[in-house]
């Protein structure tokens, strides 16, 4: 009873708790890294050195008047929001933090749950965020949210498909779908994936920027262009879901990275017995530890580069990623066979 | 029981969203309806022990297909209300008739034949899965490379001529 | 190789290998060549055309099953990849001008033709549910597109949303069907599926899932009431196609359906033969008293080609071996017969006449004589009259009809033929009496004359000296599976 309900449910309060407070200071850290680039200071007044500012900003959003445009599809504009926030959200079910820990005598794994198709459940997950971003633009009955939407979906389906060619080759390397096996893998291989997959993980980032809509390829929200984006018409609670949910899909993002390309949990030369001093740090710390080096970079490349033009955008997709990646797919299948 | 109630719950679920789909006048919440109920076909599939088909149902259908329907749906018919049905040769009654009348046999048909024990045919069907050890994922991989290579194949084939066919047919300037 | 697999496997089925190469080459050719060298791509498929019938020659005794029961290598597929071949041979060089005419991509083209005659392989040679719809679903998918292929044209478009929504429809239908076999027997085996079902006990599910199949199936051989697609689509696809169409797809449908009915589910015949008889009846009936009023020569031969479909359910009805000959035999002849009238039809189509209402041919006998008496030899032929081939086919499927015990059957196809006479001599009223249409001169290039020429002589040779056919014919109805048995009992 406690091992089958209580503990996992404990565990998605936790869990949940911990992302959604992770989005938040994720924003002020963008912030601040921001204006670290730019010599600025960033947000100081609320709290040292802005450290409440995130608080102050849910605040605002709680207390703002909720918006819905005339004419707008009322029962889909209030379903969009929620239908980006949601997928961005469960995919967090199997990404594991580490492996199994003692608490309280009890060996309770810092997951919620295993399955043997663990990468799939993340891939089909993910692409049905893309509803909320196409619904929303079109359910706002406004020409730029409209506009926009169609260019976040078709960024998104696009990379899509290079993305998921590079789990692919992560797939036939660890030999298997599920997440913790792909971790463990990587201990038995004594091995990061990334350095036998350097052009995956290229391919891999490339996409994740890309279908988390983060500069370079920021088109659908590109303001000057776009007036916004898909959730111009937005206010409020609704807006603060798409804006959270796009922070959140930069931490799945940066975790299913952590989790296939840097080892996960493990820490680093996990095959190095002369380090095994390192194992005194707990797992889950070195996952979040590398977790934020990817969101650090996501945030850096914000700060560093300007903005790709739509069409070199999708040249970038289509003739550059999915061909690397297809055929990455099939030297990776070669050399499994032949090694 | 519980599996029965959970069984017959979803089934009447995707039944309803199917209905949905087809008398909603608009047609992005007709495509909407269509994702729910790919998404409940995904359940009926996790509960058979299918949850690799159950992903590849959601990824494909509900994460791909629908998207390009509700772009198609965007591009074409962005301010027209949805049309309604004036032609004079639509033979709502007689289509609405022999639709009743074959609905009416069906279930007969399977109220009659449900008497009757099939359940032989279920546990050979079964069997055939059951000799592959493995996940679920491994037993359609083993399934679909050796026992059904060819139409595996065929089906790759099949695919390249769905994709020549829609840029023969959607190309401007050939 | 995966386990399991031996090189067996991969000889077996060396024709659509070669086939399947073949049309990626001709991708490959299309995109190296030049666009005014595009003529080097008809070459190129007549090419792979012709190599892969040698590579299916070897076949001709074996008679074997191949990728763990998925494909039976026999004497009927042998016949029917002929037929296939045969019918895209003669397609590919009646098209080479036409395409030239209206401007078409001829390598998406080519390769479609290609493809859709590798589903008609698998069609003929897929013994397991699931081989059969993918070569099913990979021919149907080719001739969506085909039919649109004329993009400017209106009527191409609409032949190729209405085939799409109609096939597809009809491809569901029949694919709940065949989920419900499946259902009931746990195998999608062919063979076994025979062996299952015939030992239970009768469920009634499984006349549901035999009526969805019939009404699948019967939509792809266009017999009423499931034709409303055909005249339609065969007006607005382009003029080869529509040849390709009626001909290959009409062919391989029926051989999905003699597989999936002889050798799946022969102890249901006493279902199904009242339900194809019925089909039979309305299609014979209706397709020709339709075609009487045709001013469009497509339409005609769309209507006519219904007709026909009836008159080869008849050969399903008889379900017996030498039924199951006859259709064989007529199948062939008709891929002469329907193929050398379309060939006459796209001769007719030039740069200023659009080539397929009646009255473009009036007077062709005056302007080119050599076409006129082909199209005459290919309409008597259709409307089966004595010294041409049409009349051995017809024959045989009335006979076959008689020796089963289906005499009406066979009095209605006589009845019915002789109403089809009446439009196909109209064709030849137009050509002698009427005046000469007007428009640019017609010329035929030499693969235009080769596939008349081919058209008429299998046409003309079969009709005098058909016995060769007919002994390969009842040789390759030996091996489909049920009648075998009554085969030694027959005799011409």
């Amino acid at each position: 009873m406690v091992d089958a309900i209580v503990i996992p449910l404990l565990k998605i309060v936790i869990l949940l708790n911990a992302v959604l407070v992770a989005v938040s200071y994720l924003v002020l850290l963008e912030r601040k890294v921001i204006a670290f680039v730019q010599s600025r200071l960033g947000p100081m007044r609320v709290g040292p050195h802005g450290i409440l500012q995130p608080i102050a900003d849910a605040v605002k959003l709680m207390t703002k008047e909720d918006i819905t445009p005339a004419r707008a599809d009322r029962w889909v504009f209030t379903a969009a929001p929620i239908m980006v926030m949601v997928p961005a959200l469960i995919v967090f079910a199997v990404i594991p933090f580490g492996p199994e820990v003692e608490l309280f005598g009890r060996s309770v794994p810092l997951y919620i749950t295993d399955i043997n198709i663990g990468l799939l459940y993340i891939v089909s997950v993910a692409s049905l965020g893309v509803y909320g971003i196409i619904l929303g633009g079109w359910a706002s009955n406004s020409k730029y949210p409209l506009l926009s939407s169609l260019r976040a979906s078709a960024q998104l389906i696009s990379y899509e498909v290079a993305v998921t060619m590079t789990l692919v080759s992560m797939i036939l390397m660890a030999g298997t779908l599920s997440m913790v096996g792909i971790v463990e893998s990587q201990r038995d291989a004594s091995l990061w994936f990334i350095f036998a997959q350097p052009v995956a993980f290229a391919i891999f980032f490339i996409g994740g920027l890309a279908e988390t809509n983060r500069a370079p390829f920021d088109m659908p929200e590109a303001e000057q262009e776009l007036t916004g984006g898909f959730h111009t018409e937005y206010s409020g609670m609704r807006f603060a879901l798409f804006f959270l949910a796009e922070y959140a899909n930069m931490i799945v993002i940066s975790s299913v990275a952590t989790t296939l390309f840097l080892g996960g949990y493990l820490r680093p030369f996990p095959g190095v017995e002369g380090l095994a001093f390192l194992d005194l740090i707990p797992a889950w710390s070195w996952f979040v530890l590398k977790t934020f080096v990817f969101l650090y970079v996501f945030l850096w490349i914000r700060a560093t580069l300007p903005r790709y033009r739509y069409d070199q955008l999708m040249r970038l997709g289509w003739k550059v990623l999915i061909p690397i990646a297809i055929g990455n797919v099939v030297v990776t299948g070669v050399a499994k066979v032949l090694l | 029981m519980a599996e029965a109630i959970v069984f017959y719950g979803l089934a009447a679920l995707i039944l309803g969203f199917a209905v949905l789909v087809i008398s909603t006048r608009n047609t992005v919440h007709s495509a909407l309806y269509l994702v729910v109920n790919f998404l409940l076909v995904a359940m009926l599939y996790v509960m058979l022990g299918a949850e690799f088909l159950a992903a590849i149902q959601v990824l494909v259908y509900a994460g791909g297909i629908v998207v390009l329907y509700l772009f198609v749906v965007m591009l074409v018919n962005l301010k027209r209300p949805p049309e309604t049905h004036q032609d004079p040769r639509r033979q709502t009654r007689l289509g609405l008739a022999l639709a009743s009348a074959l609905l009416a046999e069906l279930a007969a048909i399977i109220v009659y034949s449900a008497t009757g024990e099939s359940a032989p045919a279920a546990t050979a069907a079964a069997a055939a899965g059951a000799d592959i050890a493995g996940g679920n994922v491994e037993q359609i991989g083993m399934l679909l490379y050796t026992n059904y290579l060819i139409p595996f194949e065929v089906a790759s084939m099949l695919l390249l001529v769905a994709m020549i066919g829609a840029i023969v047919l959607a190309k401007r300037e050939l | 190789m995966p386990a399991g697999f031996s090189a067996a496997d991969f000889y077996n089925i060396l024709p659509e290998l070669v086939l399947t190469g073949g049309a990626l080459l001709v991708l490959i050719v299309d995109v190296l060549t030049a666009r005014q060298q595009r003529g080097l791509l008809a070459w190129v498929t007549l090419g792979v055309l012709v190599a892969t019938l040698l590579a299916l020659l070897p076949f001709s005794d074996v008679n074997t099953v191949a990728s763990r029961g998925l494909l039976a290598i026999d004497g009927f597929a042998f016949f029917f990849k002929l037929v296939f071949l045969l019918t895209a041979l003669v397609t590919v060089l009646m098209s080479s001008s036409y395409i030239e005419v209206e401007g078409l991509r001829a390598g998406e083209y080519y390769f479609l033709i290609l493809c859709a005659t590798l589903g008609m392989m698998f069609m003929a040679s897929g013994i397991d549910l699931i081989t059969i719809f993918i070569g099913l679903e990979t021919m149907a998918v080719a001739f969506y597109i085909l039919a649109g292929f004329l993009k400017p044209n209106r009527r191409s478009n609409e032949a190729a949303v209405k085939y799409f929504l109609l096939g597809a429809f009809s491809l569901g239908l029949l694919l709940y069907g065949m989920s419900i076999l499946y259902g009931l027997s746990g195998t999608t085996n062919v063979r076994e599926l025979a062996t299952v079902l015939a030992s239970q006990e009768r469920n009634a599910l499984l006349i549901v899932g035999l009526v969805m199949v019939v009404a699948g199936i019967g939509f792809k051989i266009a017999a009423v009431p499931f034709h409303m697609w055909a005249p339609d689509v065969y007006e607005g696809a382009p003029t080869p196609v529509t040849a390709f169409l009626s001909v290959g797809s009409k062919a391989a449908s029926f051989a999905m359906l003699l597989r999936l009915f002889m050798e799946g589910l022969p102890f249901l015949a006493d279902m199904w033969q009242p339900m194809f008889w019925v089909l039979a009846v309305m299609s014979m009936t209706v397709g020709n008293l339709a075609a009487l009023t045709q001013s469009n020569i497509k339409r005609m031969l769309a209507y006519s080609s219904i007709a026909h479909a009836g008159y080869l359910l008849i050969g399903v009805v008889a379900n017996s071996s030498r039924g199951v000959t006859a259709m064989m035999i007529y199948l062939l002849l008709y891929v002469f017969m329907q193929l050398g009238a379309f060939a006459v039809v796209v001769m007719l189509r030039r740069q200023d006449v659009a080539g397929d209402e009646l009255k473009d041919l009036s007077g062709l006998y005056f302007r080119y004589p050599t076409a006129a008496v082909a199209m005459l030899f290919f309409m008597l032929s259709l409307g089966g009259l004595p010294p041409t081939a049409g009349f051995m086919g017809k024959f045989w499927l009335f006979s076959a009809a008689i020796e089963s015990g289906f005499i009406w059957l066979a009095v209605i196809g006589v009845l019915n033929s002789a109403v089809s006479l009446y439009y196909y001599i109209r064709v030849v009223v137009f050509m002698w009496m009427k005046e000469e249409a007007l428009g640019s001169p017609i010329v035929a290039s030499p693969s235009m004359a080769v596939a008349l020429t081919v058209a008429l002589a299998g046409a003309v040779v079969f009709g005098v000296y058909p016995r060769p056919l007919f002994e390969l014919a009842q040789e390759s109805a030996q091996s489909i599976g049920g009648v075998a048995a009554a085969v030694s009992a027959l005799s011409f």
